[in-house]
């Protein structure tokens, strides 16, 4: 978008003050990477460390269980907000079974 | 009416800027302007220290120091000299802390029939009722007996807003003593 | 009027002038660190805290810094936030000054003006407020104590209204105003709350209603927010007057953005603000009995700078001296006010001739003969160019 369509400087409110709470979830940061997380639900363990270390808490702690192969029932799943995800990798170099890959970004 | 000038010379510790203030004060509540100022020094005890107090009945008045003044005080016997008198316009008032006669001290300065002389021995007075070397509420009685540019009554009541409880009656005393035995060389 | 004109004086500093209207003015929010000659404000306010006759938080800072920076989240929250500084205090404020305008933070201050060091001066001249000037503040320039009290009352009207919203700088000078005794009419509370109403930030911080306030703004955004400070700034100018007419309605007292005293028949003008305006009203009349039709034109509002006005006095004249107490060191004119009527001169088209005077550095002595030496110089320059600027009463 051209800056010439952003709102004019009366259209603004004054001093840079935000005045409608939230917005940041209009502010849509996740083409940002370059590699992106790929979270392997066989490997993972639920221990919560990828959720804790994101800086932009673009990991989602799911209410959907799991079932792996061997059987074993995890009742919720971690999986990536890629609108968010800037691919900055600290899930994948803090998670302690390496069940999450950063693999490049298919470019559209 | 004309411009009063009056400057004052103290030594810092002695109050030279209080009387500035103090008969500005009484002035504007007796409905005239007036302006108080000191020569703004780094205030230290004991340094010479000037003030200045203009009167008048216009608001137009210089925040300029006063060069040429009408009256000249000097609370501090060190500096009863003549170059502290300087600028005294003609037939203008000296009022001094001095234990001496007014005649004795215009003779002493070589400025006998030159100016008027008012002299009050303000450390007595201070030493009689304040029990300290502050002179300036002392000094302030031989002024307004020597030039009635305000009413006794009215630095008085300025005063007792500046000064609370104990140490506003000393000075109110003092002020009394002061007027009352201040000797003037015109009679 | 009749009883307004009746009211009894009272003796006052221009400091203490200034601590009355904060107290009238029901100020909620006092955040002050003390500095000389700004001093006896800060005691004075505080004094009618603790007495009970101000219901105000005064908060307690460790620099001038956190004074602005308190008093701006102050007012941020709605609440009616004052300070006051000088000299030094000021220019470690400078960071939070434009932080206050950026903001549109309605805070008043008052500002003692003193010199800067090096080397140290606590004495008077304006090179504290000069260095201010571009912070995008409102700058208000008083030249009695009673116009202090009420220029103070004035610039909340100012600052609080939602079409100005900026922060308002009242600026007296130290010790020859700060610490000078003169007759004061106080309106009292009452009074000043009627004229002057609280009027909250209307996005202030409030968890009912959460804003974000001092985010970063990128590029494509920035550039307008300061523009929308350029407009302010224009729409404070016609405010000011508005607001000072009313004042005169309501206590017989009003000054206008930019005085012209002996102007009738004036050839030249000096251009003076506070103190120095003062002496000059006094003086100008020996001025004229000397043969040197000379004029005051009284800067008060400074920023915005009332151009019109100015057009209007100047228009007719044939020549101005602009008195500087600060220096723009290596301008075009060293006086930093000289410097920018140069700049009026030229996109008006006024044929008057210029001259830049600096005086009263580090509260040089400028005694009576002085100010009538700077009427003759005014006089001179109707006829004759004074290309650089004088540095009146220095040692060379």
């Amino acid at each position: 978008m051209s800056v010439k369509q952003l709102p004019k400087w009366n259209e603004m409110a004054i001093g840079g003050v935000i005045a409608n709470p939230g917005n940041s979830l209009e502010y849509k940061t996740g083409d940002w990477k370059v590699l992106m997380p790929v979270i392997d639900q066989e490997k993972c363990t639920r221990c919560r460390i990828c959720w804790y270390v994101c800086p932009d808490s673009a990991i989602l702690e799911l209410d959907k269980s799991y079932i792996t192969k061997k059987g074993r029932t995890y009742k919720v799943t971690y999986d990536v907000n890629y609108d968010f995800c800037k691919g900055c990798g600290m899930c994948a170099q803090e998670c302690p079974v390496k069940a999450i890959d950063m693999v490049p970004v298919e470019v559209a | 009416m004309t411009m009063i000038e009056i400057r004052w010379h103290g030594r810092g510790g002695q109050g030279a800027v209080t009387a500035s203030e103090v008969i500005a004060s009484a002035s504007i509540l007796e409905g005239k302007y007036a302006l108080a100022f000191p020569e703004f020094g780094a205030e230290r005890r004991g340094a010479p220290v000037r003030a200045y107090t203009r009167i008048t009945d216009s608001p137009l008045i210089p925040r300029t120091p006063v060069e040429r003044p009408d009256v000249v005080v000097i609370l501090d016997r060190s500096l009863v000299r003549r170059d502290y008198i300087e600028g005294l316009k003609e037939g203008g008032i000296i009022v001094a802390n001095v234990p001496l006669k007014p005649q004795e001290l215009l003779d002493k300065l070589g400025l006998a029939g030159q100016y008027k002389a008012a002299t009050v021995d303000a450390t007595s007075v201070a030493l009689k009722w304040l029990k300290a070397n502050i002179v300036n509420t002392a000094i302030l009685g031989a002024l307004i007996r020597s030039t009635g540019i305000v009413r006794l009554d009215t630095v008085l009541e300025v005063i007792k807003s500046r000064f609370h409880g104990k140490i506003a009656d000393v000075n109110v005393m003092a002020v009394k003593d002061a007027y009352d035995s201040t000797q003037l060389s015109w009679g | 009027m009749e009883e307004l004109k009746t009211r009894r004086p009272i003796p006052l500093s221009t400091n203490y002038a200034i601590a009355y209207a904060a107290r009238d003015l029901d100020v909620d929010v006092v955040s002050a660190y003390p500095i000389t000659p700004q001093t006896t404000v800060v005691e004075k306010v505080s004094e009618f805290v603790a007495n009970g006759e101000l219901d105000a938080a005064f908060i307690h800072v460790e620099s001038e810094h956190s004074a602005l920076s308190a008093a701006i989240a102050a007012a941020l929250t709605g609440a009616r936030a004052f300070t006051a500084t000088a000299s030094q205090g000021l220019a470690l404020m400078h960071e939070m000054l434009h932080i206050a305008s950026g903001l549109r933070a309605p805070v008043v201050m008052s500002v003692a003006m003193r010199s800067l060091s090096a080397p140290i001066s606590i004495w008077n001249d304006q090179s504290d407020i000069f260095n201010a000037r571009d912070a995008g503040w409102v700058i208000m320039f008083v030249h009695t104590a009673q116009e202090a009290y009420d220029t103070v009352i004035q610039a909340y009207r100012i600052a609080e209204d939602p079409s100005v919203l900026l922060p308002v700088m009242v600026a007296y000078d130290g010790y020859v105003m700060s610490h000078t005794t003169e007759p004061v009419v106080v309106e009292g509370r009452e009074s000043v709350m009627k004229f002057a109403p609280k009027r909250q930030y209307p996005y202030r911080l409030d968890p009912d209603r959460p804003v974000t306030i001092g985010a970063i703004v990128p590029p494509e955004y920035y550039y307008e927010i300061k523009y929308q400070q350029v407009k302010a700034m224009e729409g404070a100018l016609p405010k000011v007057d508005e607001v000072d007419r009313e004042f005169g309605k309501a206590f017989g007292r009003s000054y206008g953005v930019m005085e012209c005293y002996m102007c009738e028949g004036a050839e030249a003008l000096i251009m003076a603000n506070a103190s120095y305006a003062a002496t000059l009203k006094s003086l100008l009349p020996d001025a004229w009995k000397q043969g040197y039709k000379v004029g005051l034109l009284r800067l008060r509002l400074y920023r915005p700078f009332p151009l019109r006005q100015f057009v209007e006095y100047t228009s007719n004249v044939k020549s101005l001296l602009v008195v500087d107490r600060s220096i723009s060191y290596g301008a075009p004119y060293q006086g930093p006010l000289a410097n920018e009527i140069a700049g009026a001169k030229l996109k008006e088209d006024l044929g008057f001739n210029l001259i830049s005077v600096v005086a009263g550095i580090g509260q040089r002595t400028m005694e009576n003969e002085d100010f009538i030496a700077l009427a003759r110089l005014a006089w001179e320059g109707r006829t004759r160019k004074f290309p650089e600027t004088v540095f009146y009463g220095v040692r060379e």
